[in-house]
């Protein structure tokens, strides 16, 4: 993974001590409430329903075993022993003083961490596919892009106060997305050309939120050397043309619609035509110097790897077979697999990790997997680099961990934001449904049997919990200072992706485990062959589902 | 309140910036060093050209700089006004009257001018400050170098870390 330099370092210090003098302006009255406001939340600082929220960018997703033992410490002198990963490939502290603040950013910083633009109205952390460099499903390690657009949007000068929050994804799988890039601001598609050249196809537009869409593509190539110039030249039309009279009205994919793509996609190719050969032009030489932090660890060959007992233990251990089956991943290197450790357990709200745990995930990845960890957008945890021969020995140590629910990619293995229970922005809890969802469909016969189902639940119509794109989606209203649910059904987020339909009227939370436990009936009577949940939904309709659920005496 | 340079120091502030108005053809300019908005400079500009040492303009947040004639450019001062300090569009517009339209007089950055948003406005090609009148002077001074390097192209340093990086 990316390390950092003496001016990299040097930069990240120098946030610390700005942040320490605007905490103490603050907290001395020379600094408003409303002009401190904007200066915390570009460092992660939230002000929460019960207490401050801390967010900590992970970029894209990577954590290395002191990054993981840092968070786990931090946890533990400032928090109440637990963090939270979210959706978005950081990881949340929920108790933190603000006075402590600049404290845990400066221990943070000792471990190249920071909690930079992760909130505000300005470019944020980017997202890529959680099995990037080791799945062989991608054209190219999307890491080292992903890494010069951190660095490309780490204080830049002229997108700190843009009209809304904005951000970034990029995915390299031809035939699969795992970052749900058609859901981002930008979303970036990293394709060959005909003459094999590596670039971009570019979407603007698509998001969450009150008003869901998919983005539209702008460009259907972009050289890979042009990335910059083109991303300040989309910011750019957007900083100046974007809505701020209101903010529910102000995310790109309001100006691109109100523009229609094309008119949009010509703004950005007038304003690109006169920066595209400036010097913020990226060059091979910084391609080639990021690209070294991301070059495979030293992999054994495949025949110093015991498959053989691996295999064995897999048809002998059914449980252990069936964890393998669902959770654990291929690997472009033969004799190597990436493991997904699921932090879905009944009981657990989605994503939370205690400080031991967070102490054995740096033990289990240095032991197992190079000493590095991906987060997932579904908040769950990655060993990418495991050793086909010590998956049984990474099975039987993750286990009284609680990291093997054999889930993934099941009903159960849900998205969920921290609701109610936490966030002031919620019109609903989240975590209690979750859980009586998990504890409704605990049958792991009966959720391989439903096959791969996404089930999200958002709090409130931000969409933290990504409702709109799961197959089946939950999200939290407020009926006259009262909590309901409503459903959505068919939502996608990958390269199939769309937004849900909803199924009719909002229901009581006690209502919600049998209404979803219906949804499945219809599935599993209507289903033809191997079709999956959304298969099936989307040759069936949303009517038989609706009939169903609202028949009488629900 | 006096100007803020870039550099730290500070100078008089001697200019005085009239408001954007309805009629700019008819609005009344002031004898003396007077910052006139976008829309009365056009209306008025002919009668102006005696007085073009003291006449300088500024731009609204939702002002098109490309509007800026090139008799503009040869004006001592252009500014630009920022209505609050959440309107993050005058970032844009300063980098586009330096590097797009090549401004080389001075820049001014008017309006909801805050210690916490200085260095980013100099990075955008703004050089010189006038303060809203409540901030302290010494915090806008050290926050004019708040950051010892910045990995972006800029009008102050247009080659980004990227082309500088020590190998």
């Amino acid at each position: 993974m990316y390390r950092y330099d003496e001016t990299d370092r040097q930069i990240i210090m120098d946030r610390v001590a700005q942040f320490r003098g605007q905490t103490d302006r603050f907290l001395s009255g020379d600094l408003p409430e409303a002009e401190f406001l904007p200066l915390r939340l570009q460092n992660g600082l939230y002000v929460q329903r019960f207490a401050p929220m801390l967010r900590i960018c992970i970029p894209y997703g990577m954590l290395s075993s002191p990054q993981l033992r840092r968070l786990a410490r931090i946890s533990r002198d400032y928090d109440k022993g637990y963090a939270h990963f979210t959706t978005r490939q950081n990881v949340q502290f929920n108790w933190p003083k603000l006075e402590d603040v600049p404290d845990i950013l400066a221990e943070l910083a000792e471990v190249e961490m920071h909690g930079v633009q992760t909130s505000g109205n300005c470019i944020r952390n980017t997202t890529t596919d959680q099995f990037a460099g080791v799945t062989d499903e991608e054209i190219v390690d999307p890491r080292p892009y992903c890494e010069i657009i951190r660095q490309w949007s780490t204080f830049h000068p002229e997108f700190a106060f843009l009209p809304r929050k904005f951000k970034i994804a990029v995915n390299a799988c031809p035939d699969s997305d795992r970052a749900a890039i058609q859901v981002h601001d930008i979303g970036l598609q990293m394709i060959r050309n005909d003459a094999g050249e590596l670039g971009f196809q570019v979407r603007v537009g698509g998001g969450l939120g009150r008003t869901p869409l998919i983005g539209s593509v702008i460009r259907e190539f972009l050289p890979e050397l042009d990335l910059l110039t083109y991303l300040d030249a989309i910011l750019r039309v957007y900083n100046r043309y974007g809505r701020r009279d209101n903010k529910y009205k102000a995310r790109i994919k309001i100006l691109v619609k109100a523009l229609g793509p094309e008119a949009f996609a010509e703004k950005v190719e007038a304003e690109w035509a006169h920066i595209k050969d400036s010097p913020a032009r990226l060059t091979e030489a910084e391609i080639d110097r990021i690209k070294v932090h991301f070059s495979s660890p030293a992999y054994l060959t495949v025949e110093q790897i015991d498959t053989a007992a691996f295999e064995k233990a897999r048809e002998e251990n059914t449980f252990f077979g069936n964890w393998v089956n669902r959770n654990v991943t291929e690997h472009r290197v033969p004799g190597y697999a990436a493991v997904t450790l699921t932090l879905k357990k009944l009981g657990v709200p989605p994503g939370d990790v205690t400080d031991k745990q967070l102490d054995a995930l740096a033990s289990l990845c240095e032991q197992y997997s190079f000493g590095e960890l991906r987060v997932t957008h579904e908040q769950n945890v990655v060993l990418a680099d495991v050793r086909k021969d010590q998956l049984f020995d990474l099975w039987t140590a993750i286990k009284p961990l609680g990291f093997a629910t054999p889930n993934l990619g099941t009903l159960t293995d849900m998205i969920c934001c921290p609701g109610g229970d936490y966030c002031s922005l919620a019109n609903a809890k989240s975590i209690p449904v979750a859980e009586a969802l998990q504890a409704r469909f605990d049958d792991l016969d009966y959720l391989y049997d439903l096959g791969p189902i996404d089930l999200n639940i958002s709090g409130c119509m931000n969409a933290c919990g990504h409702h709109h794109v799961g197959n089946i989606g939950v999200l939290g209203v407020d009926k006259k200072g009262e909590e309901w649910y409503q459903v959505s059904l068919g939502g996608a987020s990958g390269q199939d992706a769309d937004i849900g339909k909803i199924l009719g009227p909002s229901f009581a939370r006690e209502q919600m485990p049998e209404v979803i436990d219906r949804i499945l009936q219809t599935y599993v009577d209507q289903r033809q062959g191997d079709e999956t949940f959304l298969d099936t939904y989307r040759r069936i309709g949303i009517n038989p589902f609706k009939e169903r659920v609202y028949a009488s005496a629900s | 309140m006096p100007l803020l340079l870039d550099s730290g120091q500070q100078t008089e502030d001697l200019w005085v910036v009239l408001p954007r108005s309805d009629t700019p053809a008819d609005q009344t300019i002031p004898d003396g060093k007077v910052l006139i908005h976008l829309a009365s400079w056009e209306a008025q500009r002919d009668e102006l050209k005696d007085r073009a040492s003291e006449i300088g303009v500024w731009l609204d947040s939702d002002d098109e700089p490309e509007r800026l004639a090139t008799e503009a450019l040869s004006l001592p001062v252009l500014a630009v006004n920022f209505p609050v300090f959440s309107d993050g569009r005058g970032y844009s517009i300063a980098r586009l009257i330096r590097e797009r339209l090549g401004y080389t007089g001075d820049l001014l950055a008017i309006g909801d001018v805050l210690v916490d948003q200085l260095f980013y406005m100099k990075r955008c090609g703004i050089n010189q400050f006038r303060l809203r009148s409540d901030q302290k002077t010494d915090a806008a001074v050290a926050a004019l170098s708040t950051f010892s390097d910045s990995y972006q192209s800029s009008v102050e340093q247009p080659l980004p870390l990227f082309r500088r990086r020590p190998a």
